[in-house]
């Protein structure tokens, strides 16, 4: 089966012996109807345990799916008349990014993701979901025009992170990133992020300053890779495993954190395993969310979204502080 | 010769940095790390860090650089008691910050506050690559949107110097979230009329380079500061293309469109002014009677 996932190897293994019980039992006449049933019970328990208990590194294996949906996969199945628009009028089309109009029960949106591909050829085509500078751009020009039709922004979050590469450079990534985040904060319409998968770094961030931000169960969020985070604290990325736990970069960490508004449960066993089902999940946030900030007027709009950032982080204040005064 | 180096005073007469100079003595000598030429530190310090054989531009401690831009006794400083917690309980984090604390005689890896330069109010944000690489963790990215918020209260110009090697690792997504905060501040800001000028100073990368760093009305910066988004290392690994020798220098950016001008350090001040005086508020009146 493509992508089984490690934490999965006790089940995968419990319900082939329980498949072939009952393959032996077509072919002879033992009865072993009591044996299968047991084994289906303590499947079932074993499912139960291992999917409420997943570690991080479980939800960074099921983020990392090659089967976990991606934003066309919801944008096809949550809104209708989507007409995606192509290019960022400056330099060229990034494919690691998609965007567009369309239509969300009936209310006119503005919808971009990031786009990863279902194979070589089409991951090659959109980089991996990795943007260019010209991906950022695009995405920027879409969210301008909706700005100005007030239509609301959808931002789906998928990419393991902006691209590190000599042209992305030359071109600006950091300039793009930048300015993103700036006018983001910036627009007097709603604006909804979701995180679907990978959330890497400012790759991810720049089109994540939305009202709400909400997070699929087993997405991640981070400033690094669990590999990066390895391989500059401990020098050695194969504990990865352990920097994905250090590093609290789950849908529930970020909601303890207070970054993120709402965790969007999955399907059992991940996204991959019912789109469908997990597009009516996504739906049902989304619908609640647009439906409280469509209360809101422009300036409100802008006032809460920069509230709704200022208030991440953490500090206090140094009684013996020894310099400038 | 050496006694007098030790005798004679500097006058200080913004900022109380004495306590500092004494604190952390310097090293009688300096090599340049370009020309390999080797100076009197007090020389170069003199000289503002600027290597007097071939213009090398050492790090500027942010105190320094405010001494030399800001009008005597003008420095009103901001939020300097804040410092930082361990959001994600992070090993030895703590234990980091305290030894960096010791080390570089700072709070935290920016100084922000109120002066003037050459009698221009505006408010300025000093990034020190001395504490944790310049790193922005959540009390880098309070401190400046504060500044920034005040800047927009005060109605006056928003100056920051950038130094950073990007986004704190050791407070995860917070320090991530730190680049829209600060975006964010800018961008009510701006809207407002407000003025923002940015100079990149070596380094400034990752987050800090696609945040604030970027967003000036005017982006400049100084000779052969590297600046840029990802690791020289990161790109070459993924790539595997030769990459220029002075790919991501603040040359390599001016050349690509990304900067408005490279500024050498002891013309700054002069080049600030002008770009002060040029969006002096209050020159409504009808110029064209004079
Ligand atoms: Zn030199």
């Amino acid at each position: 089966m493509v992508g089984e996932l490690e934490f999965e190897k006790p089940l995968i293994e419990l319900r082939k012996k329980i498949s072939e019980l009952k393959e032996f039992t077509k072919t002879t006449d033992v009865d072993l109807s009591a044996e299968i049933e047991k084994l289906e019970a303590r499947l079932e328990k074993l499912e139960n345990e291992t999917y409420a208990n997943l570690t991080p590194w479980d939800r960074v294996q099921i983020a990392r799916h090659p089967n976990r949906p991606t934003t066309l996969d919801y944008i096809e199945r949550l809104f209708t008349n989507f007409l995606e628009c192509h290019g960022d009028r400056l330099f060229g089309d990034d494919e690691a990014i998609v965007g567009g109009i369309a239509k969300y029960h009936g209310l006119p949106v503005t919808v971009i993701g990031h786009q990863r591909g279902k194979d070589t050829k089409e991951n090659i085509r959109r980089n991996f979901g990795m943007p260019h500078p010209e991906g950022y751009r695009k995405a920027l020009r879409l969210m301008r025009q909706a700005e100005k039709f007030g239509r609301p922004i959808i931002c789906f979050i998928d990419t393991k992170g902006a691209y590190p590469g000599k042209a992305a450079e030359e071109r600006g990534q950091s300039e793009a990133i930048a300015r993103n985040l700036f006018e983001m904060a910036g627009f007097a319409v709603p604006i909804v992020c979701i995180v679907i998968g990978e959330g890497g770094s400012g790759g991810a961030l720049a089109l994540g300053v939305g009202n709400h931000i909400h997070m699929l169960e087993n997405s991640t969020y981070s400033v690094i890779s669990p590999e990066g985070a390895a391989a500059i604290l401990w020098k050695d990325a194969s504990l990865a495993k352990r920097a994905a736990e250090t590093m609290k970069i789950t849908a529930p960490d970020l909601k303890e954190l207070g970054v993120i508004d709402e965790i969007i449960p999955e399907v059992r066993g991940g996204a991959h395993r019912n789109v469908d089902e997990q597009a009516k999940a996504i739906d049902e946030v989304l619908k609640r969310s647009l439906k409280e900030l469509l209360q809101l007027d422009h300036s409100a709009l802008i006032e809460q979204r920069y509230q709704k950032f200022k208030q991440i982080g953490q500090f206090t204040f140094s009684t013996d502080y020894q310099g400038v005064k | 010769m050496l006694k007098e180096l030790f005798i004679k005073k500097k006058k200080y007469a913004t900022i109380p940095s004495e306590q500092v100079k004494q604190d952390v003595p310097e090293g009688i000598m300096s090599k340049c790390p370009k020309c390999k030429k080797i100076m009197y530190t007090k020389e170069l310090v003199k000289n503002l860090r600027v290597c007097m054989s071939c213009g090398y531009h050492y790090p500027l401690p942010s105190r320094e650089r405010i001494e030399s831009l800001l009008d005597e006794g003008s420095f009103q400083e901001y939020d300097a008691e804040m410092i930082s917690e361990n959001p994600l309980q992070f090993p030895d984090y703590l234990e980091k910050l305290e030894a960096d604390r010791r080390k570089s005689n700072l709070n935290e890896a920016v100084i922000t506050g109120k002066g003037t330069i050459n009698g221009h109010p505006l408010v300025i944000a000093v990034m020190d690559s001395a504490f944790r690489m310049g790193s922005m963790g959540s009390v880098v990215g309070e401190k400046i949107a504060r500044a920034v918020e005040k800047a927009r209260e005060l109605r006056i110009p928003f100056l920051i110097f950038t130094a950073s090697g990007g986004a704190r690792m050791q407070e995860g997504v917070l320090s991530l979230m730190q680049m829209a905060k600060t975006s964010a501040a800018l961008k009510l800001f701006s809207d407002e009329g407000g003025l923002i000028i940015s100079v990149m100073t070596h380094p400034t990368t990752g987050g800090v380079s696609a945040s604030f760093a970027s967003l000036g009305d005017y982006n400049f910066a100084e000779p052969g500061a590297l600046i840029g988004f990802a690791g020289r290392r990161v790109i070459e690994q993924t790539v595997r293309e030769e990459l220029p020798e002075d790919f991501q220098t603040a040359e390599f950016l001016l050349k690509h469109g990304q900067l408005d001008a490279v500024i050498h350090r002891h013309e700054l001040k002069e080049a600030l002014t002008n770009v002060l005086d040029i969006h002096q508020t209050g020159g409504d009146g009808a110029w064209w009677e004079n």
